[in-house]
């Protein structure tokens, strides 16, 4: 086919992505997008398989055959709850796939004094999508169970980073002005694949929608990286559209954290747990979940707090039958979700939206703050430090300025939680000691179960 | 090097395009966009097709058979994922 007319495909690719993630803005159109997109991806495809330079297609079959099927099993199989690991291993495969192509490039050039621009973006791609495979395979291991969750800190721990990535690029100098040295690909796969676990490893499972966010735009970088060295529009193009949206979720993530990239990548948090039992002291309440049903029968308004606990626990069946019941009766029940709630953003909507809650119903931090004054009940399942009021009480808390749900202000705030265990940052939470707090010390899923049967004999 | 830069320029250009469009994408949808740019980052099967196709030599065909792979992985499962989420979504309209 002519050059001319594969670039003019690649473009329209290229423009079905861009309108693909625009219907994105709103659940009616979103899955419209999504198949704008994928057809956009099915072009580019076909193009290419017409492209002269592909004498072989036997490999190329089989390849899209064991990858199909590989990708189909996955994604039909995962459950909602371990969405944020599928997302983590399939943005480790991008990333993978682009240095590997990126080194194909490389060691399929005939000539030996290759350009620097093509050099440069050879090293960029083995970086980034090297750091963002072995990146990954770590959050996989973290999110699965497989690596313990807790941040692996050790002396000198900025000082061996840092060392690792001044290496890297000091080798990735050497093969760009040297291009004969081809072996020095590897060598600096093999540092950033090093580069990629360090930097991983040294992070807390609470931290993850950070840092499945920043890995997302990674991938998308590599391949705008493996863009430049093959000169192609469309590879640059979606990688350039799947960075900036990598990076704005990662800011947001931060921002929702009141933190830093830096603080959230170098920085110690959650590392050790506090215990300041005394403003527990004599405080707490518990409760049952008869009492509960009490509180609920008597409610106008409702509103459900959930957190990493609730995915943990798969309460959100029982938390749907729930919903179904207060909302039979008149009352009515919404959804407050905090952006870092859950193993990545936006994870507690997808739970919610699996067992059939509208989305109406699942409210932003900024909308539904305001409404707790309303409020008789709020029903906290698995959250801990998003609903924290040391955020707005005490500036050296480590939480200090984060934006959180302001539970507390509501009648009566009912906290689902198996003990009184700090959450993610370490820190004791007063809301557990408040005057209109009870405990309800259980598994999410039995208690909210157990909730629901109470209503339904009353 | 005037490539260089007429390639820099459409990725500037596609950077503001991608904030454009993407800070319009409601939080309850982050995840599915998250899962849908995954899918898109896979573009690279492009070049996968070609590295794995084009037989330079034994080493460049397997680097581009297992990128081919990953690609496939990458984009199959993507696309599948986030439409399993988004019709969640929808159903309840």
């Amino acid at each position: 086919m002519e050059k001319t007319l594969v670039n003019i495909a690649y473009l329209i690719s290229a423009s079905l992505f861009i309108f693909g993630l625009k219907n994105l803005s709103h659940p009616r159109t979103a899955v419209r997008g999504n198949i704008l997109g994928a057809l956009g991806m099915f072009i580019a495809v076909i193009v290419t398989l017409l492209d002269k330079r592909i004498v072989d297609f036997s490999l190329i079959i089989a390849g899209l055959i064991i990858g199909a099927l590989i990708g189909t099993v996955l994604a039909l199989k995962v459950q909602m709850t371990a969405m944020p690991q599928l997302v983590a291993i399939f943005n480790g495969f991008g990333g993978g796939a682009s240095t590997l192509v990126a080194g194909s490039a490389l060691f399929g050039s005939a000539t030996e004094s290759l350009p620097y621009d093509f050099m440069t973006a050879t090293v960029a791609s083995a970086l980034i999508g090297s750091v963002t495979f072995f990146g990954s395979l770590i959050a996989f291991g973290k999110l699965q169970g497989l690596i313990k969750e807790r941040p692996i800190r050790y002396s000198g721990e900025q000082l061996v980073k840092a060392s690792v990535a001044g290496i890297t690029l000091v080798l990735g100098y050497f093969l760009i002005t040297t291009p004969e040295m081809k072996f020095l690909f590897w060598a600096i796969v093999l540092l950033s694949s090093v580069l990629g676990i360090l930097l991983t490893i040294a992070i807390g499972g609470a931290d993850m929608p950070v840092v499945i966010a920043l890995l997302n735009s990674y991938s998308g970088l590599a391949a705008s990286a493996t863009g430049f060295v093959l000169g192609n529009n469309a590879l640059i193009i979606s990688g350039s559209l799947v960075g900036a949206s990598g990076i704005i979720l990662t800011n947001l993530m931060c921002k929702a954290m009141n933190r830093s990239l830096t603080n959230v990548l170098f920085g110690g948090f959650g590392e050790v747990a506090k215990t300041e039992d005394d403003i527990y002291e004599g405080k707490v309440k518990a409760t049952s979940p008869e009492e509960v049903a009490l509180l609920l029968e008597g409610a106008r308004r409702v509103v459900i707090v959930p957190g990493y606990g609730m995915a943990v626990a798969q309460a959100q069946y029982p938390v749907r039958d729930l919903f179904n019941l207060l909302e039979s009766r008149g009352i009515e029940v919404e959804f407050g979700i905090h952006p870092v709630a859950g193993r990545m953003p936006g994870h507690m909507n997808v739970l919610l939206a699996e067992v059939d809650i509208p989305y109406e119903k699942m409210k932003e931090l900024e909308e539904i703050n305001p409404t707790f004054e309303q409020t008789d009940v709020v029903i906290v399942i698995g959250a801990n430090d998003v609903v924290n009021p040391l955020s707005q009480t005490d500036p050296k808390s480590p939480i200090a300025g984060m934006p959180v749900l302001e539970v507390w202000k509501a009648k009566t705030v009912i906290v689902i939680k198996r003990s009184l265990s700090p959450g993610f940052a370490g820190i004791p939470n007063p809301l557990f000691a408040m005057d209109n707090t009870m405990m309800l010390f259980a598994d999410a899923k039995k208690a909210v179960q157990e909730i629901v049967n109470a209503l339904k004999e009353s | 090097m005037e490539d260089l830069v007429m390639y820099l320029t459409v990725f500037v250009l596609a950077m503001f395009v991608g904030f454009e469009v993407i800070t319009k994408v409601p939080p309850t949808l982050h995840t599915p966009l998250m899962s849908g740019a995954n899918a898109i980052s896979g573009i690279t099967i492009v070049g996968a097709l070609i590295a794995a196709g084009s037989q330079h030599s034994s080493l460049t065909t397997i680097m581009g058979l297992t990128a081919l792979i990953f690609a496939t992985i990458n984009v199959v499962g993507g696309f599948l994922v986030t439409h399993r989420m988004l019709e969640m979504f929808r159903r309840k309209d």
